[in-house]
Formats: structure tokens, C-alpha cells, sequence
């Protein structure tokens, strides 16, 4: 964690954000941090301490108050929240979402009206102006690639919650991102299924893509994130590599949280 | 969405081409009147119900003979002849137009044509009416509008009820509804004259005088149409149709100074009191039946023309309301909403007359059928609209940033995600709205289109035949509605399916195989 803002993927310096009407839920103070590419980083945190909205500013569907982001070579800066988004930043923003692929929480994110492969073609033929044969063949690949070929041509109403997900990566992909942003993938699923969809961000990982994901899959965090950086109240408290964060956190509002999993993780170690 | 662009343009063009102003009258005389219920006035030939006739048919015939123009005639409600006429609908209007103050300050009259009285009619086995000031207490039916009307006002005390169809009046008397009825003396001869359970009583009342209206501008047409009247009445052209008709009596002796005996035979009057007799056998009411079929024929085909051109206009302009309501920036929003709450707080039917009477004024002039489709298409746009918003409130949010996060534009998430979902949950209730626009479109038959419910109007009334006809009019509007109420049954279908992915869902009745009443 000592990147020189240079080397990383991603540069995020002063981002603040707040919402009108939420009060002080998911609201960011001033965080500042670098991600190298091919990272796979975890965001741990309770509930409403602004994990997920980060996630949100990465990829511009919030836009920052205040601050700086870089993304490869997208740059998005805003000086106050007062500074009325212009056309500029606007376009910024489009383009920082073409760049960056996000899975969401829960599974009905798939185009219902959509089969899975055409939900996986839709925005490369859409926003890229790819064609259709070349998609199909892009989406055959990805779905291949998280084992959905089967499923292909069906409705997404038939999923599974774990295949859907599965398919909302693949999605994803097809925009050939920089980064994938997963904001809870697995919270709404059913514990068996939770592991296919984490098997696929491991092989991501293995393949060299950047990721970040925000979870309460504690287990997963440890074992396959390069660093777990642990948000609370708007800021990044601490972050650490994850056996030195579970076994040994310097903050006390760390030590505080992890509690509550210490439990679970000694079950599942056992 | 392409598709909807070429049909906005397509609109956009027959609106601007069939607003043009008709050409004028060029040798041809337009004239106005109703034929629904207008016997012997005006009315379907029983024996051939393409073909109009009645003594004012045979006056403006001979009289358009006689200027060597062609006639050319225009329907319109009796209640809008005169805003028919101010609105350059037809040149002239006849149709049993009395010469009364009122209508003089905004027409012109030609000399009368026919002079006439009010005749009392009450039912046969009634003693205690015999004259008008028997009247008082009693309920009385009459035609809206009409000098009876006003008669009948005047004398205080009676219950009036007004009708538009004179021979539903008539009918009301035979079966109880009403104590008497009051009409022009042609009517009362021509509903009732042959009705063995009416009779007339009293002595003639009042004094009306029918003539041809011509709007105040056109001087030299009425200076025409007089000169006409006169040749008629001097040459006997005049007594002869009236003769004809069974319709000379002792006060037009007196009007045209003619007090020479019946030259001619009364073989209309005959025609009709042959074919109004009560009880006609079965195969004749059949023949009857079916030769009202290319008549309904037609009125059907209007019908579905007028709603499926307004539907059209509904579905396109209820889409762009509620885009504008749910996307556009606020005050846009805001007169979207004020429209949508306008179009469904006022009737329907003002709203049509407004079109068609009320925007030429300020120099909109829109043919009939386009002021139809157009009023009922901007009216059901929006329920369209609501139902669309509803539609696009179902979506739910995440699909919305499920399509921003792949890089789509606002639009783009719109139209490849948004819009398509919101479109299968609204197919079922806008298929729904379709079949009542079908219903609603009969509130164009006032403003002088002759759809299945004018049809019904005419025939029902030229034959005094309300039961029969009704059946087959209900009947061809449950058969013209029967495609679009399969569709929306299909669309459900299909809907479900792609849920389900292909297993039948609706088919199996959840609601009676596993539950019980108690």
C-alpha cells in the first residue's frame, strides 16, 4: 500500500459525498486511497458506514461531491459540492461507467425481458456499436467462462440466484472493464450457492483482473483478497493484508467489528 | 421506435391535408339535415337504406333542378344543424327548421316551404285529454328543442320530456311512459297516423313555418333558393309532392291559395303505413334484418376506423405525456399533468363538440372524422399516460442502474431496458382501453359521423324497430370488439409464459382446485 499514486489503477484523493436525505448513513468523509492493478480488494464494514456508496462514486452512478478520481486514464475531479456538474463532467462520468463493470446485491438485475446471452450482448452492441455475431461470440465465451452455456437461451426468471449472479457477471465483463465493482454479490443468495459465484471473482483474480468487493463474506475477504481495507462512519479506518487485519487489527473500532465474526470464523476454520 | 415516428408523420400529414377547406360548392349544393328518426322529413328508404327520401328530399331534388346544381347531402345532428351551418359544413340547411326569432338572428330564411300545427296525440283508450290545457299535470313528450317545446313550457304545470328520436316518444305513449306527446303535425302522421293504440285529439295548435336556412353572408344563395320556392309553389310542383307525401291539409290550402282536390295519390304515406303496420311476419323481419346489413356494414367499418386511428394517436401521445411527466424538467411535468387531469375531468362529449364546433373559431377547422379520432385519441392519451407511468413506476430501480453501470446512456437505458419491460406490464390494461374506445367512439355520431350507433339511430327509428336492431348492433360491436379481446387474453398468455420460460402458469386454476369457500 505504498503506491505511488502513479502505478495505480485506481487514485481516489479527498472523495467526499452526502446525501440530502439520509441523514448520516452511507455518507463519505475525505477518503483517500490507490488500488494497483490486478488487485482484489475487500471493503468490510457495518451496515450504512458508506462502503457501498463508495462503490457507487467509483463508477460515477453517485457523483462526487468533492474530491478526485482516476480510474486508467478517466479523471473525474470536483472542487465543492457547489460546483454545478457540468457537461464535461457529465460525459466523465459515462465514460467512467463504460470503463468499470458492476455486479450488484441481490440477483433480479438481469434484463427480465432479455435470454442471459442477450443480456450479456446488449450493452456491447448498444454502447459499443459492436456487432451482433461478434457479441454473440464475446457473451458465448464469457458465459462459458462462468459455466452458464447451458442456460444460455433461457429467461432469467429460471435462474438460479447464484447462476443469475454468475450471469450478471458475464454481463459485466462483455464491456471488457478495467475494474468490476461487486457491491454485496452473495448476501441475497442461499449459503449453498454463495461459493460458485466467489470461484468466479477468484479466477478473475487469477487471470489478473482488478476487483473490489464489498462483503461480509469474512472468510472469502481473508483468504482471497490481497488487502481488506475497513470503512466506518464515511472513512477508511485501517487496511491491511487480511491475516494481519483478522488476527491482529490496530484500530479499535476494527477489533470492535471483527468481533462479532470471530465466531463464524472459528466455526468455519474448525 | 422507428415504426412510431413514420406513424406520427403519417398523422401529422392526413391531419394537414384533410384540414384543408373543402372546395366550394361549385355547381353543387350542399345541404344539411338528419336522418335519424327524420321521417317523412328525411329518412333511409325502408326498401333500400343507401337510398335517402322524404318530402324535403324531393324539395331540394326539384328545387336543385331547378338552379341546375347537383345536391349533395351532409348528415348532422337536428340539435347542430344551425353551428353546421355557420360552420360551412353544407350551404343550406332543411330539415324541418322553424322560422322562429332565435334562429333568425343567426340565419337567413328563404320563404316557407310548409306551414304546419302542433298535433296532441294520447293513447287510444285515454278520455281525459282532449286539448291542449288537458296537458297541465300531466307528463308530456316531445321532441328537444322544438317549438312543442316551448309551447308546452309556457302552458306551466306540465311534466316535459324532450327526446331526440321522435319515434322513441311515440313509443313511450303506447307503453305507458308518457300521458300525451306534442309534435309538429308530419311527425305525429307518420309515427302514429297508422297505430291503432294512438289517437289524435284537439284541434290544431299553434302556427310553425318551415323554411330554408342559408347563413347571413350568403345573400345571392338565398336570393336563388327563393326564386326556386317560388317557381315550385306557382308551377304545383310543391302540392304535388305533398300529395304524394299525404301531407297537404287545410292550413297549407289556405298558405299557397289552393283549394283544388287531391291531384295525385298518396303512395308514399301508403309505402310507409304499409311497412309500420304492426306484426310483420318472421321471414319479412328477417329480409328486413338483412338488408340493413350493408348499412351496418359501413357504420361498422367507420367505427373501427375512427378507433383504431384514435387509438393510434392515444398510444403515441400517452407515451410522450408520460415520459414528460416522469423525465422531463418540472413545468413541462406540470402542464403534462394539468393535460392528463384536464382530458379526464371534462365528458368526452364536450370535448368533441369543442373540436368541431368550438376550434374553428379561432380557425382550426378539422374534418369530422379526424375531430373524432382526434378528440377521442388526445382523450384516452390520457388514461394511456397513466397507465404508462404506472408501467414505468413497476420497473424497479436496480434495472435502471443495472443498465447506467454497462455504460448506457439515459436514453439508451430507456429504450433498450425501461421501455420494454414497461411495455409488456401495460399491453394487458391498454388492450382493455381499446375495447371501451371502441364503446366510446358511438359519442361520434354527434358530431355528424355515421358510425354503428348513428346506424342504429336511423334504422331503428326509420323502421320503429328499437328491440331487433338493437340486438344485431350490440352484436356487431361484440364481433368487431371479439380480435382485440383475444389479443389481450393471448398477450397474457404469452406474458406468463415468458415468466414461467414456457410452463403454463394460467393454465392451471390455482383459485379452484385449492381453496375452499368455508
Amino acid at each position: 500500500m505504498v503506491n505511488l499514486p502513479e502505478e495505480s489503477l485506481i487514485v481516489v484523493k479527498n472523495l467526499r459525498k452526502s446525501f440530502e436525505d439520509t441523514g448520516d448513513v452511507g455518507v463519505l468523509n475525505d477518503i483517500t486511497i490507490n488500488i494497483k492493478e490486478g488487485d482484489l480488494v475487500s471493503l468490510i464494514g457495518p451496515s450504512g458506514c458508506g462502503k457501498s456508496t463508495f462503490l457507487r462514486c467509483l463508477n460515477c452512478l453517485e457523483l462526487l461531491d468533492s474530491g478526485h478520481i482516476r480510474i486508467g486514464d478517466v479523471e473525474i475531479s470536483r472542487a465543492s459540492v457547489s460546483q454545478k456538474p457540468d457537461e464535461h463532467m457529465l460525459v466523465t462520468a459515462h465514460k467512467m461507467r463504460t470503463e468499470v463493470g458492476m455486479v450488484f446485491q441481490g440477483y433480479n438485475n438481469l434484463f427480465p425481458h432479455k435470454t442471459v446471452i442477450q443480456n450479456v450482448m446488449l450493452a456491447p452492441i448498444v454502447v459499443k456499436k459492436m456487432r451482433r455475431a461478434e457479441a454473440r461470440d464475446i457473451a458465448m465465451k464469457l458465459l462459458q467462462k462462468v459455466g452458464l452455456e447451458s442456460v444460455a437461451n433461457k429467461y432469467p426468471s429460471t435462474l438460479s440466484g447464484g447462476e443469475s449472479q454468475r450471469a450478471a457477471i458475464a454481463r459485466a465483463l462483455a464491456m471488457n472493464p478495467k475494474v468490476m465493482l461487486y457491491d454485496e454479490p452473495t448476501s441475497a443468495l442461499d449459503p449453498e450457492l454463495v461459493g460458485e459465484v466467489l470461484q468466479v471473482m477468484k479466477d478473475l483474480d487469477s487471470e489478473g483482473m482488478t476487483q473490489i468487493i464489498v462483503t461480509h463474506e469474512m472468510k472469502f475477504a481473508r483468504d482471497a483478497s490481497d488487502y481488506i481495507v475497513f470503512i466506518d462512519k464515511g472513512e477508511i479506518v485501517e487496511y491491511d493484508d487480511g491475516d494481519i487485519l483478522f488476527t491482529n487489527p490496530k484500530n479499535l473500532r476494527t477489533k470492535e467489528f471483527l468481533r462479532h465474526f470471530t465466531g463464524t470464523e472459528t466455526a468455519v476454520n474448525c | 421506435m422507428k415504426n412510431i415516428a413514420k406513424v406520427i408523420a403519417c398523422a401529422a400529414a392526413f391531419i394537414i391535408i384533410s384540414s384543408l377547406p373543402a372546395l366550394a360548392g361549385n355547381g353543387v349544393l350542399r345541404w344539411g339535415g338528419d336522418s335519424e328518426g327524420g321521417f317523412p322529413y328525411m329518412f333511409p328508404n325502408p326498401a333500400n337504406t343507401d337510398e335517402l327520401i322524404g318530402f324535403e328530399v324531393d324539395i331540394v331534388k326539384e328545387m336543385a333542378a331547378y338552379l341546375d346544381m347537383t345536391p349533395e347531402y351532409v348528415n348532422n345532428s337536428w340539435d347542430n344543424l344551425i353551428p353546421g351551418l355557420e360552420r360551412g359544413l353544407y350551404d343550406i340547411s332543411i330539415n324541418g327548421l322553424e322560422v322562429t326569432p332565435e334562429h333568425e338572428e343567426t340565419v337567413n330564411f328563404s320563404i316557407p316551404y310548409y306551414k304546419t300545427f302542433l298535433q296532441l296525440a294520447v293513447r287510444r283508450q285515454t278520455q281525459d285529454i282532449n286539448n291542449l290545457d288537458d296537458c297541465r299535470e300531466r307528463i308530456v313528450g316531445t321532441l328537444k328543442e322544438s317549438y312543442a317545446q316551448m309551447v308546452l313550457e309556457e302552458l306551466g304545470d306540465v311534466d316535459v320530456r324532450t327526446y331526440i328520436v321522435e319515434a322513441s316518444t311515440y313509443e313511450d305513449l303506447a307503453n305507458g311512459r308518457l300521458d300525451a306527446a306534442l309534435f309538429d303535425s308530419p311527425i305525429a302522421i307518420y309515427s302514429a297516423g297508422f297505430n291503432p293504440e294512438i289517437k289524435f285529439v284537439g284541434p290544431p295548435i299553434g302556427e310553425i313555418t318551415y323554411a330554408v336556412a342559408v347563413t347571413k353572408e350568403n345573400k345571392e344563395l338565398l336570393t336563388k333558393v327563393n326564386e326556386a320556392m317560388v317557381h315550385m309553389r306557382d308551377s304545383g310542383k310543391l302540392r304535388e309532392i305533398y300529395d304524394r307525401w299525404g301531407l297537404w291539409s287545410p292550413v297549407m290550402a289556405v298558405e299557397f291559395n289552393d283549394f283544388s282536390p287531391r291531384r295525385t295519390e298518396m303512395t308514399r304515406y301508403d309505402e310507409w303505413a304499409e311497412n309500420h303496420r304492426p306484426e310483420l311476419t318472421f321471414s319479412k323481419k328477417i329480409e328486413r334484418y338483412r338488408s340493413m346489413l350493408p348499412t351496418f356494414g359501413e357504420a361498422a367499418a367507420l367505427t373501427l376506423e375512427v378507433s383504431i386511428t384514435a387509438m393510434l394517436i392515444a398510444i403515441v401521445s400517452g407515451l410522450v405525456l408520460a415520459i414528460a411527466r416522469v423525465f422531463a424538467p418540472k413545468w413541462i411535468a406540470l402542464i403534462a399533468a394539468a393535460f392528463v387531469e384536464f382530458m379526464r375531468g371534462t365528458p368526452l362529449l364536450i370535448q368533441l363538440f369543442f373540436i368541431f364546433y368550438g376550434l374553428p373559431n379561432i380557425g382550426i377547422t378539422l374534418d369530422r372524422f379526424w375531430a373524432g379520432a382526434i378528440g377521442l385519441g388526445l382523450n384516452y392519451a390520457a388514461y394511456e399516460a397513466e397507465i404508462y407511468r404506472a408501467g414505468l413506476f413497476a420497473i424497479q430501480q436496480t434495472q435502471w442502474e443495472a443498465a447506467l453501470a454497462l455504460g448506457m446512456t439515459r436514453w439508451q437505458a430507456m429504450k433498450e431496458v425501461i421501455l420494454p419491460q414497461a411495455f409488456r406490464v401495460v399491453i394487458p390494461p391498454i388492450t382493455n382501453d381499446f375495447i371501451s374506445l371502441l364503446k366510446d367512439s358511438s359519442l361520434v355520431s354527434t358530431i355528424t359521423l355515421v358510425d354503428l350507433t348513428k346506424a342504429y339511430g336511423q334504422l331503428a327509428g326509420t323502421y320503429y324497430d328499437y328491440f331487433g336492431t338493437g340486438i344485431m348492433v350490440a352484436f356487431i360491436y361484440l364481433i368487431i370488439g371479439l380480435p382485440f379481446v383475444m389479443f389481450s387474453r393471448y398477450a397474457e398468455r404469452k406474458l406468463a409464459e415468458q415468466d414461467k420460460d414456457g410452463k403454463k402458469g394460467m393454465a392451471h386454476n390455482f383459485y379452484r382446485t385449492s381453496t375452499r369457500w368455508r
